[in-house]
C-alpha cells in the first residue's frame, strides 16, 4: 500500500508533461485530430445516392467520442493519478530495433531471412549465447516452418534471395 | 449430437486441438486467443466443421490449461486463471500441489460441461428470438454488447470504451461498404480492402506479449513439485459442490453477456465462493473451494460465450471472436438461420465441446505433470519461435507483407496499451461489430428516414438501450458505493 501511495507521489511531483497521463492524453488527442481532419478529405456521396448518413459521418462521431472519452480519463487523473511504470529496459528497446530491422531486410533482402537474423537477433538479446540453440531458433525452426507453410498450406512465400534458391 | 463426430479425422482433430489448447494454456502469456488466431491459417486446409471443431477445442483446454501453470508456479497461464493463483499455489505450497490441481481439474470439467448444456438448450432459443431482430434491434444489441465490455470487463470502464470505439474505428478503414468510398486508405491499395482481423489479433495478443516478455526477463519462476494429481476426496466433494454448481452457474451467465468472459467470470466465481464458505478466512491462504469457485466459473465461460457467436453472431469474449472469424472464413454464417439450415453442423460443434471437456479432464490428470515442464522452454527459444509462427500465418491469409507490417504495428500499440491500462479485448470485440454497429446504423436511419428518435418506437432496441444505459451507469454506482 505504502509502495502504491509512493508511486503516486512520485507521479505527483513530475511536470505535468512528464506524467504519462499527459503523454496517453495528447498522443490519442494528436492522432485523433489528424484523422479527423482527414474525414473531412473522403469522398462525398450525392443526396441523391446518399441513404442515410455519408461515409465520413461515422468515424467522424467515432473520433469525437474517443476525444471527449479521453479528455474524461484526463480529468479523472487529477483526482487519482496514475501509477508511475517502471523504464522500460534494455531487451525492450532491442526487441523494437528487431522489429525494424525485421521490416527493412523482409522489404529490401528476403523474408525469411529477416525471419532469421530478428529470431537470433532477439535471442541473444535475451541472454541465449549457445551457437546451437541460437542456430535452431535462427535457422532450424523457420526452415520446417517455411516447408510446413510451403508444401502443407501450398503457400507461396515473397521472392527475396533465399526464397528465390527454393523456388527457381 | 455425437453423430457427425463419430469419424477418426474429426476425432483426430479434437485430441489435437485438446492437446494444443492444453500447451497454449499452460505457457504464460499464450492462450486460446492467441493460439486460435495462429492456428487459423491452418484450418484453411480442413473442411469448415473440423476447423470449428479444432478452434472450440482449443478454447475449453486452454482456458483450463492456465490453471497448471497457476497452481504450480503462480502465474496464470491465461488471464482466466489469475483468481485459481490465489489458493492454488498456497496450497501447492503446502505439498498438495496434486490436491490442488485434481480440484481444479475436476471443477473445470463439470463447470465446461455444465456450460455445454446452457449453450444447447439456451442457443436455440436466442436464435429463435432473433427471427423478431431487424436493423435497429442488431444496432441496439451491438451497442449493448460493447457497453458491456466496459462495464463488467477488467480495469477502467472509460478506458474499455476508448479501445472498443478504436476497435470500431479500424473496422471503417478500407472502402465503404455501402457507398465504395476510400477511407483512410491515403492512396494505400492494399488498405482499400480494410485491416484483416488476424493481423490485429497476433499483433495485440501475441507479438505485445513478446514484447511484454522482454521487460520480464529478470523474473524467475518458482515451481512448486508435482507427484501426481489426486481426484478430490469425498470431504473436497461435500465442502464444494455447491461452490462448483453455483460457480459454473455464474460462469455461464457472465460468458452470454459479450465481455471478457473467463477472466470476470472466475473473479466473480472466486468473490461468491468466498461470499457463501463457511471458511472464508482460509481464502487467499489454500482454501480447496476457492480454486474451485474461480475453476469452474472460468470454463462455465466458454460454453456461454459461444450462445451468442452462433446464436447472433456477436462474440461472447475475445477467443469467441477467433472462432466466428473462423466461421466466416469457411463460409459458415452464425445466426439464426444457422440453427435452421444446419444442425447437423451445430450439434458438432456442441459435441465437440462436450468431448474436449472430456478429454483436457483425462490429459490434466494424466499429464499435468508433463504439461507443466512445457513451461521450462525458456523465453530467448520459445518467442523467437512464435514470431517466426505469428509472421507466417498472419502473412498466409492474404499473402501480404503488409499484413505482417500491421500485426507489428498493433504489437507495438498492444503493448503501450496494456502499460497504460487499456485492455485490447475491446478493440478485438470493437473490430469485429464495427461493420455491424455501422451497417445496422446506416440501414436503420434509411427506414426511419434519418429520424434518430424512431429508434425509441421499438420496444426490443429500446430494452437494449435501456440496458446499455444500466451498463454504462453499473461501474459509477460501484465505485460509488466503494467510496462509502
Amino acid at each position: 500500500m505504502n509502495n502504491v501511495h509512493n508511486k503516486k507521489r512520485a507521479n505527483k511531483s513530475l511536470p505535468f508533461f512528464f506524467k504519462d497521463e499527459f503523454k496517453v492524453f495528447f498522443v490519442i488527442i494528436f492522432f485523433s485530430t489528424i484523422l479527423l481532419i482527414s474525414t473531412f478529405t473522403f469522398d462525398k456521396v450525392p443526396p441523391i445516392l446518399n441513404r442515410g448518413i455519408q461515409p465520413a459521418t461515422f468515424p467522424k462521431g467515432l473520433l469525437v467520442l474517443i476525444m471527449f472519452l479521453t479528455t474524461t480519463i484526463y480529468y479523472l487523473s487529477f483526482k487519482n493519478p496514475w501509477k508511475k511504470e517502471k523504464k522500460l529496459p534494455k531487451p525492450f528497446f532491442l526487441t523494437i530495433l528487431s522489429f525494424i530491422l525485421f521490416v527493412i531486410i523482409s522489404k529490401t533482402l528476403d523474408f525469411f531471412l529477416a525471419i532469421s537474423v530478428l529470431s537470433i537477433f532477439v535471442s541473444y538479446n535475451w541472454g541465449e549465447k549457445r551457437v546451437f540453440y541460437l542456430l535452431l531458433v535462427g535457422i532450424l525452426f523457420p526452415l520446417v516452418v517455411f516447408i510446413f507453410f510451403e508444401m502443407i498450406l501450398g503457400l507461396r512465400f515473397p521472392p527475396g534471395i533465399i526464397t528465390n534458391l527454393y523456388y527457381y | 449430437m455425437m453423430a457427425p463426430l463419430f469419424s477418426s479425422k474429426l476425432l483426430i482433430v479434437l485430441l489435437f486441438g485438446t492437446l494444443f489448447g492444453l500447451i497454449l494454456g499452460v505457457l504464460p502469456g499464450l492462450g486460446p486467443t492467441t493460439g486460435g488466431a495462429l492456428i487459423l491459417p491452418f484450418t484453411m486446409t480442413l473442411d469448415p466443421l473440423s476447423a470449428i471443431v479444432l478452434l472450440t477445442s482449443i478454447y475449453c483446454a486452454g482456458t483450463y490449461g492456465g490453471a497448471i501453470t497457476a497452481v504450480l508456479i503462480n502465474t496464470p497461464g491465461t488471464p482466466a486463471a489469475a483468481a485459481t493463483c490465489l489458493d492454488g499455489y498456497p496450497l501447492a505450497q503446502k505439498g498438495e500441489a496434486g490436491r490442488a490441481l485434481g480440484m481444479a481439474t475436476v471443477s473445470s470439467t463439470v463447470g465446461g460441461i455444465f456450460s455445454v448444456i446452457v449453450l444447447v438448450f439456451f442457443a436455440p432459443v436466442l436464435a429463435k428470438l432473433a427471427y423478431e431482430f431487424g436493423q435497429p434491434e442488431y444496432f441496439a444489441l451491438a451497442i449493448f454488447g460493447l457497453t458491456m465490455l466496459a462495464s463488467i470487463g477488467e480495469g477502467s470502464p472509460i478506458k474499455n470504451l476508448i479501445a472498443g470505439a478504436f476497435g470500431i474505428l479500424i473496422s471503417t478503414i478500407g472502402k465503404d461498404f455501402m457507398t465504395s468510398i476510400d477511407r483512410f486508405t491515403y492512396g494505400i491499395n492494399e488498405l482499400s480492402v480494410g485491416i484483416g482481423f488476424i493481423p490485429v489479433v497476433v499483433g495485440l495478443f501475441a507479438i505485445s506479449e513478446m514484447l511484454t516478455q522482454s521487460t520480464l526477463l529478470d523474473q524467475v519462476f518458482k515451481r512448486v513439485a508435482l507427484k501426481a494429481v489426486k481426484l478430490p476426496s469425498l470431504d473436497d466433494y461435500k465442502k464444494t459442490w455447491k461452490t462448483i454448481l453455483r460457480s459454473s452457474g455464474i460462469g455461464s451467465f457472465i460468458g452470454v453477456l459479450p465481455a471478457e468472459g473467463g477472466t470476470v467470470a472466475s473473479l466473480i466465481g472466486y468473490s461468491e465462493a468466498k461470499r457463501f464458505s463457511k471458511e472464508p478466512e482460509e481464502f487467499g491462504k489454500g482454501s480447496i473451494e476457492g480454486i474451485a469457485g474461480a475453476e469452474a466459473a472460468n470454463n462455465a465461460a466458454t460454453g456461454g460465450a459461444m450462445v451468442p457467436t452462433l446464436a447472433l453472431g456477436i462474440p461472447g469474449s475475445a477467443t469467441t471472436a477467433v472462432i466466428l472469424t473462423g466461421l466466416i472464413i469457411h463460409g459458415v454464417r452464425p445466426g439464426p438461420d444457422l440453427f435452421r439450415e444446419q444442425p447437423d453442423f451445430l450439434y458438432g460443434i456442441f459435441g465437440a465441446m462436450l468431448i474436449a471437456n472430456v478429454l483436457f479432464f483425462i490429459f490434466g490428470f494424466f499429464g499435468a505433470k508433463l504439461f507443466a515442464r512445457i513451461t521450462l522452454v525458456p523465453n530467448k527459444i520459445l518467442w523467437p519461435m512464435i514470431f517466426a509462427v505469428s509472421v507466417c500465418g498472419t502473412y498466409s491469409l492474404s499473402q501480404s507483407i503488409i499484413d505482417v507490417w500491421i500485426m507489428l504495428f498493433f504489437g507495438v500499440l498492444g503493448f503501450f496499451m496494456r502499460r497504460f491500462g487499456f485492455s485490447v479485448v475491446p478493440v478485438i470485440i470493437g473490430l469485429i461489430l464495427g461493420e455491424l454497429v455501422e451497417g445496422t446504423l446506416r440501414q436503420s436511419l434509411v427506414i426511419f428516414d434519418g429520424n434518430w428518435l424512431m429508434f425509441l418506437t421499438r420496444p426490443i432496441a429500446l430494452t437494449f438501450f435501456i440496458l446499455s444505459f444500466i451498463a454504462l451507469a453499473f461501474p459509477l454506482l460501484r465505485s460509488k458505493k466503494q467510496k462509502k
